[in-house]
């Protein structure tokens, strides 16, 4: 495409926010009461992140990688991918996200938290804890959406890569938990700059995610 | 060739709707004969008229599968064809809008009504005729009355496709398009060179950049001209909102910002149609009002253009 510095990021947005916000809204309606089990997963998560354990991080891996593939299909394949033509070429890399998930942290030399708290586990830990607790209520209720409007963990794309974020940003070894923090990081900044050209007001949220878990992930380890 | 401004007979427009559920909220006919008349203007080349104010389709049509959204856009074709439109413009570019018109167009038996302008948008022309079809079959009509390539997108090839088509008789009119006044040096050197029917750009009260070259030249070569962007979707009109319309404006009968900048455009001869996009029916209905006498000359829409300047 010729003359790019004739385009404003509007230019590429292509449905309206009436139309996004409703996107949340009926999906909410079509799954409950999933929200409760995915809440209560969520919940699980955190427990297991609270007590670092070999068997526990490898069930954590599989519940985040069953969500991306799950994420993929029922909301971005069936429901986004209508109204947003670059969804298709997103969803596959949801799919790759589950098999790195699966993958390196399930097979031998598998991933793992430290046993003691320190400032990327902090950090980290807040990143899954606003994922899972907070990011429901600020999508719901700053907006004129409601509760049937909150984004919720294992169901909606943002609140999962927010968590995911919180988890790689803490977790060893380090090779392994950069490579799944790439399709993450990419999804918070592609939802950043669809919300900044939605003029949502909270559009800041996900990139800023993205600079906790480089801080965390970046920060000296002992 | 003289372009010339006729009255469509809404009467005549309507009668495909009634019987159909969604006609019930149509007007009915006896308030009809007496509401004025939706003005058309003739399409060069062609023996055909249409109705100076069309309905675009970017982001305002573009739905998914949202029950009550859709329910809205059929409300809102409903009103566009109950004051006399006809001309729909969408593309393969805007996600589901054109599942969204086939809806609409379904509900309201409106498929014989509408003039179904749509676009060819892929960089693979060998996916073009496919494209077509699918684009086709979410409209539910039987063939495309206009079809324009979008963009220029791949425009050689794309237009090859077209051309084939319109021979083989499965569109009536191909034209090309561009908006925000981008390329206009190829869209002419096309506009010379390729046989259209149409082309589709951005003109509105203050991008007058057409009015230089590409106009002319429509009227030059007999091309239809479709004005998208009447209100830079919708930026115009908040920049002007909150001034007072000159007390003149009342001359035209311009009520409205939006009936003020849209009988600016469609008041240019060469101009077949403007079309712009909407969620609502108050302003469907505002939008096609703004088709009616009188509509202003060249001396007052060029006061026109300068109020909107100096403000
Ligand atoms: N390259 C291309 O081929 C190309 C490029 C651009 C556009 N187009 C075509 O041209 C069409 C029109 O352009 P556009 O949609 O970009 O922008 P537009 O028609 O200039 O503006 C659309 C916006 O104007 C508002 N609006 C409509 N009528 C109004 C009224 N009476 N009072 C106040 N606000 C009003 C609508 O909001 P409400 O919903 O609140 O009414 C909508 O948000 C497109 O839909 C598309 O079909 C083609």
């Amino acid at each position: 495409m010729s003359e790019w510095w004739t385009y404003r990021l509007g230019d590429f947005l292509m449905f309206s926010p009436r139309v996004y916000e409703r996107l949340f809204v009926l999906y909410n309606q079509a799954l409950w009461p999933a929200q409760l089990l995915a809440l209560a997963l969520g919940g699980a998560i955190l427990f297991l992140l609270l007590r670092p354990g070999n068997t526990g991080m490898r069930l954590v891996m599989v519940l985040l990688g069953l969500a991306w593939v799950f994420v993929a299909w029922t909301f971005l394949w069936q429901r986004y991918a209508p109204v947003n033509l670059m969804i298709p070429y997103v969803a596959p890399l949801f799919v790759l996200q589950t098999l790195l998930l699966l993958g390196l942290g399930t097979l031998k030399s598998k991933l793992n938290l430290p046993a003691h708290w320190s400032v990327p586990r902090s950090l980290g830990s807040t990143l899954f804890v606003y994922a899972l607790a907070v990011h429901p209520w600020v999508t719901a209720f700053p907006t004129s959406r409601g509760l049937w409007g909150a984004e919720v963990i294992g169901l909606t794309p943002d609140p999962l890569a927010i968590a995911t974020l919180g988890i790689a940003a803490m977790a060893n070894p380090a090779s392994k938990a950069w490579l799944l923090m790439v399709v993450p990081a990419l999804w918070c900044l592609i939802s950043g700059l669809t919300l900044l050209a939605l003029q949502a007001p909270l559009a800041w949220l996900p990139p800023l995610a993205v600079g906790m878990a480089l801080v965390a992930r970046l920060w000296p380890r002992r | 060739m003289p372009r010339h401004l006729h009255a469509l007979s809404r009467r005549r427009l309507l009668k495909g709707l009634l019987g159909t559920a969604a006609a019930a909220a149509l007007p009915p006919l006896d308030t009809l004969a007496e509401t004025p008349r939706t003005l058309t203007r003739e399409v060069p080349g062609n023996d055909e008229s249409l109705p100076l104010v069309g309905l675009g389709s970017w982001i305002t049509f573009n739905v998914g599968d949202d029950p009550a959204l859709l329910e809205s856009c059929t409300g809102v074709m409903a009103a566009f064809f109950a004051a006399g439109g006809r001309l729909i413009d969408s593309s393969p570019m805007y996600g589901s809008s054109q599942a969204t018109i086939g809806h609409g167009l379904s509900q309201l038996g409106a498929v014989d009504r509408v003039y179904a302008a749509d676009k060819i948008w892929t960089s693979s022309p060998d996916d073009g005729p496919a494209q077509v079809e699918a684009s086709r079959s979410h409209w539910g009509v039987p063939r495309f009355d206009l079809l324009q390539v979008h963009n220029l997108v791949a425009w050689e090839a794309n237009l090859d496709t077209l051309l084939a088509m319109k021979e083989a008789g499965e569109v009536r009119r191909v034209g090309i398009t561009t908006s925000h006044g981008r390329r206009h040096e190829n869209v002419e050197r096309i506009m010379r060179e390729a046989p259209l029917d149409f082309v589709q750009l951005t003109y509105n009260i203050v991008d007058r950049e057409a009015e230089q070259r590409l106009l002319p030249l429509a009227r030059e070569k007999g091309l239809g001209v479709i004005a998208n962007r009447p209100f830079q979707q919708k930026r115009l009109i908040r920049r002007l909102e909150d001034k007072p319309l000159p007390e003149w404006a009342g001359k035209i009968d311009a009520g409205t910002w939006a009936q003020f900048i849209l009988k600016f455009i469609i008041s240019h001869p060469d101009v077949t149609c403007a079309i712009p996009a909407t969620t609502q029916v108050e302003h469907v209905r505002e939008n096609l009002a703004a088709a009616r006498e009188p509509l202003p000359d060249a001396d007052l829409r060029r006061h026109m253009a300068d109020y909107v300047q100096s403000l």
